[in-house]
């Protein structure tokens, strides 16, 4: 039996389910809920990419997966919920405005994603060509949720979310990019979160919450 | 028309009739579990109905004719849905002559005879009920039909009978989009038929009341009659979820051996043990969400079974 012709159904199934935890992200009000999500995200993108992997024999998509394991299923999770303990904000809730419209934007976004890869996915030589349309409606929707969001955290997770998304559609195209870059952004995005983690406290400090709206207004002194 | 379609066709609404209450008790029963309370025996249902029976029926002063005839049709239309879902077999008469747009119709008559009995008194708590039903109603119905349009985009019918048929005759690998409509359906469910995220089955503050505010001037067999419909919708509703997304073991087009049947009553009562403690688990995990959150629930499920749609058509070119 060709591994293809059992994988591709799953691959899509999994890319399904990665469209739907962007949506359950974007209609989540908690903070520690949305780092379970995020958690869930990864380890779907752990399970695609080992799919990928074997799929198409390339051995150094295993690497990928597995440090796809290692920081978005462990560390960055285990490192988010440290830091929201230490900030005091295990129980933060934001008021999001009017979640319905949200989702509907979401759609809205989700049919121009599937318009905008169709002509590209045709392109691609790739077994994974068609979910590419997902992955790059899971970069709008991070987006989406990084643009109605308020609290510094959230924004950080869509972040993340968003940087997924990307990792998704680079296995999906062109079955990953090279292992250079791939441990380059990996690296990124660690540092980022460590950075960004400063950055909670320092915006807190200053304005007794993490609530960016306050650094829109200029202030004098 | 066969004599033995018709046997089948009597068989299974009797069968639905009878367990219907079963399933209540059984989900009543799991959630005790996982609440740390003593559990109600099996038939505490089957007792409720038939201390109803034995009572002497009180009505209002002000009830008109539509109060005392609703109990009725809500039983009716319900026992009519149950004869027209295939929870058994494909080949019935009544499963052939009604798709699922006429089901949910069925459904809706039922729903504006309740809210109208509902209101009918002129009790305030009736009328809130009624409206709040009505809310509830018309933001579940198009979610449902949406989801009824993806499994009908798979299998290029409306007739839930030939999407069974369809889907022994090709078996196929789990389709993408249906994991969307089977969370957008279960998502329904719980709301239409007035569990815990939308309606607690349980409360005893009216306030809060959907479901149970309508009911709260019936009495005796009414009540009785009525409990026994809301037992049978919740029934249909798990058996339109498994014609839809769990076609395993249900008798099809041409099996008309008795073993047949009896491997798809097997297979029913095991896919509804198994539901039953699955929406059990679901409504031991979540909150009631106030009724202002209830357009926002709904409105997710819409959009989820409008997503199953669009991820069907980019992925699901077979």
């Amino acid at each position: 039996m060709h591994p293809n012709s059992f994988t591709l159904p799953v691959l899509n199934l999994l890319a399904a389910c990665l469209l739907l935890i962007s949506f359950a992200m974007l209609s989540r009000r908690r903070t520690q809920r949305l780092i379970t999500l995020f958690a869930w995200q990864g380890s779907i993108l752990f399970l695609s990419t080992c799919l990928v992997a074997y799929s198409s024999g390339l051995k150094e998509l295993y690497y990928s997966a597995a440090l796809t394991l290692l920081l978005k299923v462990i560390a960055l999770p285990l490192i988010l919920h440290r830091l929201i303990n230490r900030l005091g904000a295990e129980w933060d809730s934001e008021t999001v405005f009017n979640i319905p419209l949200t989702m509907l934007a979401g759609l809205v976004l989700v049919i121009f994603a599937f318009g905008l890869a169709q002509p590209i996915s045709m392109m691609a030589t790739t077994i994974t060509r068609n979910t590419l349309g997902i992955a790059l409606a899971v970069i709008l929707l991070s987006f989406l949720m990084m643009i109605t969001r308020r609290k510094a955290v959230t924004q950080v997770i869509g972040f993340l979310a968003m940087e997924n998304g990307l990792f998704f559609a680079a296995t999906s195209a062109t079955y990953g990019m090279p292992m250079v870059i791939e441990l380059g952004i990996a690296l990124d995005v660690l540092v980022g979160v460590f950075i960004l983690g400063l950055f909670f406290f320092q915006i807190r400090e200053q304005f007794e919450s993490l609530d960016l709206r306050n650094m829109e207004n200029l202030r004098e002194d | 028309m066969r004599a033995i379609t018709i046997v089948r066709q009597f068989g299974e609404v009797a069968l639905a009739i009878a367990i219907a209450p079963l399933f209540a008790g059984w989900i009543a029963q799991c959630r005790a579990w996982l609440q740390n309370r003593s559990a109600p025996p099996l038939r505490q249902p089957y007792r409720m109905l038939r201390k109803l029976f034995l009572k002497d029926a009180a009505l209002a002063a002000t009830a008109s004719p539509l109060f005392r005839l609703t109990p009725y049709v809500l039983f009716g239309t319900m026992v009519l849905a149950a004869a027209i879902i295939p929870s058994l077999a494909t080949d019935l008469p009544f499963a052939r002559a009604a798709d699922a747009i006429a089901l949910i119709g069925l459904f809706a008559t039922a729903r504006v005879f309740l809210s109208l009995a509902a209101m009918d008194i002129g009790t305030a708590f009736g009328s809130m009920g009624a409206r709040r039903e009505m809310m509830v109603g018309f933001l579940a119905e198009p979610a449902l039909l949406m989801v009824l349009f993806n499994a009908f985009l798979l299998s290029g019918s409306t007739a839930l009978p030939s999407l069974v048929d369809n889907y022994s005759a090709h078996p196929s690998f789990i389709d993408p989009s249906v994991i969307f409509a089977a969370v957008a359906f279960v998502m329904v469910l719980l709301a239409e038929n007035a569990r815990i995220p939308i309606d607690n089955p349980a409360t005893h503050l009216e306030l809060t009341m959907i479901h149970e505010a309508m009911l709260l001037e019936y009495s005796a067999r009414h009540l009785a009659l009525v409990e026994w419909a809301s037992n049978l919708k919740l029934f249909n509703y798990a058996c339109i979820g498994f014609a839809l997304f769990l076609p395993w073991g249900i008798a099809t087009h041409g099996a008309d051996g008795g073993g047949a049947m009896l491997i798809a009553i097997a297979a029913l009562l095991v896919k509804l043990i198994a539901a039953g403690a699955a929406l059990a688990l679901i409504e031991s995990l979540s909150a009631k969400v106030r009724i202002f959150r209830a357009p926002e629930y709904l409105a997710m499920a819409f959009l989820l079974a409008v997503l199953g749609l669009l991820v069907h058509l980019l992925l699901g070119v077979r």
